[in-house]
């Protein structure tokens, strides 16, 4: 109690219980990953190879991110691509 | 028999070496024959902490590489009789541990030695994992702090696979030490308490290590903190720490400083 009230005379809320809760929601994710593949790798690679039959691509411009939210997580795919693109495919072509 | 005990953290500056060299120290003053090996290739450090940096000739590597042979590059303790040293390498690369010469080191010292403590680098590449590979049981340094916590689970999680026990369906037996614990700051609710850490980790407590001024004195001088002042707070938690290795039950406390008012007064004047 005169923990409580000290805290509550300086402002500050302990921080420890904000700690505890941010590691397991972490962890309980961290732990479900283990041992599984790479997802972002592998979708990076497939999504590379699709996009290569059409278009010329530099690999080290194709950024895959996933971010996370509490309901539903975004995939971002982001390529970018030469202008002059169509021409290249078609000289190799 | 033998026993292989690698103290491991993920996390760096959390108290490997600091632990490695005081469990090494208490082990062998129960008259236990032990050696104590820094797997830390290339950011050695465990030979200053013991205070023999001076006497290191020969070194892990020359001896995985066969240039040295295992007796020629163990360094004696000075203070205690059943205490052995196998340091680093300062300058090879740490490629060179390879898993065949580390196991074949690791046998020859488990027929010479009743404990081979081996302090792992911070990280997860080559030099952690080899540190692991041939363990019997584990003790991961765990400090108060949400990052420390997060690194302890993922090494959990190798030690669960990543090992020679694991992938023989054996198990590590593991071992949370936690280090720098400030049971005042705790009760604040300013740090996390030792239940959330166990709960989070869900493995089993080996010791708390009260946050002191004796571990910093005790590197600054060399000396294991066990031995550089036996009566003081975190000595005394590493040698039960050490006594809960041995398979003794020792109640679980947080050992505090017993000091006076003029002892804080003068200790600050004099620091």
């Amino acid at each position: 109690m005169s923990m409580g009230l000290l805290r509550l005379l300086r402002g500050n809320k302990a921080s420890a219980p904000v700690a505890r809760e941010r590691l397991q929601i972490l962890l309980a994710h961290e732990r479900g990953m283990r041992g599984q593949p790479d997802l972002l790798g592998v979708l990076r690679e497939e999504i590379l190879a699709v996009v290569s039959k059409h278009v010329m691509l530099d690999p080290t411009k194709v950024i895959v991110r996933l971010e996370r939210g509490d309901e539903v997580s975004t995939l971002e795919v982001d390529i970018e691509v030469p202008n002059d693109f169509e021409r290249k495919k078609v000289a190799v072509g | 028999m033998a026993k292989v005990l690698v103290v491991t953290s993920g996390k760096g500056g959390v108290g490997k070496t600091t632990t490695t060299a005081a469990l090494g120290a208490a082990l062998a003053q129960r008259g236990d024959k032990v050696v104590v090996v820094d797997f830390d290739v290339g950011l050695r450090n465990l030979d200053l902490v013991m205070g023999a940096e001076r006497r290191v000739v020969f070194d892990l590597i020359n001896v995985v590489q066969g240039v040295a042979k295992l007796p020629q590059a163990l360094i004696k303790d000075k203070r205690l009789e059943n205490l052995w040293l196998l340091p680093a390498s300062q300058t090879r690369d740490k490629d060179a541990l390879t898993e065949e010469g580390v196991g074949k080191v690791i046998a020859d010292l488990r027929s010479r030695f009743d404990w081979v403590i081996c302090d792992s680098p911070a990280g997860i590449e080559r030099g952690a994992s080899m540190a692991m590979r041939f363990a019997d049981e584990a003790v991961i340094v765990t400090n108060p702090e949400v990052s420390s916590v997060r690194d302890s689970d993922r090494i959990i999680g190798m030690l669960d696979s990543k090992t020679v026990r694991a992938e023989k369906g054996e198990r590590v037996e593991k071992h949370i030490l936690i280090t720098r614990y400030d049971p005042s700051r705790a009760a604040r609710g300013e740090m996390l308490t030792i239940d959330d850490i166990l709960e989070i980790l869900a493995t089993p407590l080996l010791g708390i290590i009260p946050e002191s001024q004796d571990v910093l004195r005790a590197s600054n001088v060399g000396t294991p903190v066990t031995l550089s002042n036996a009566e003081g707070a975190p000595a005394r938690a590493y040698i039960d720490a050490a006594r809960r290795l041995c398979g003794e039950t020792i109640a679980m406390q947080v050992p505090v400083e017993r000091k006076g008012f003029m002892d804080r007064l003068l200790r600050r004047r004099a620091a």
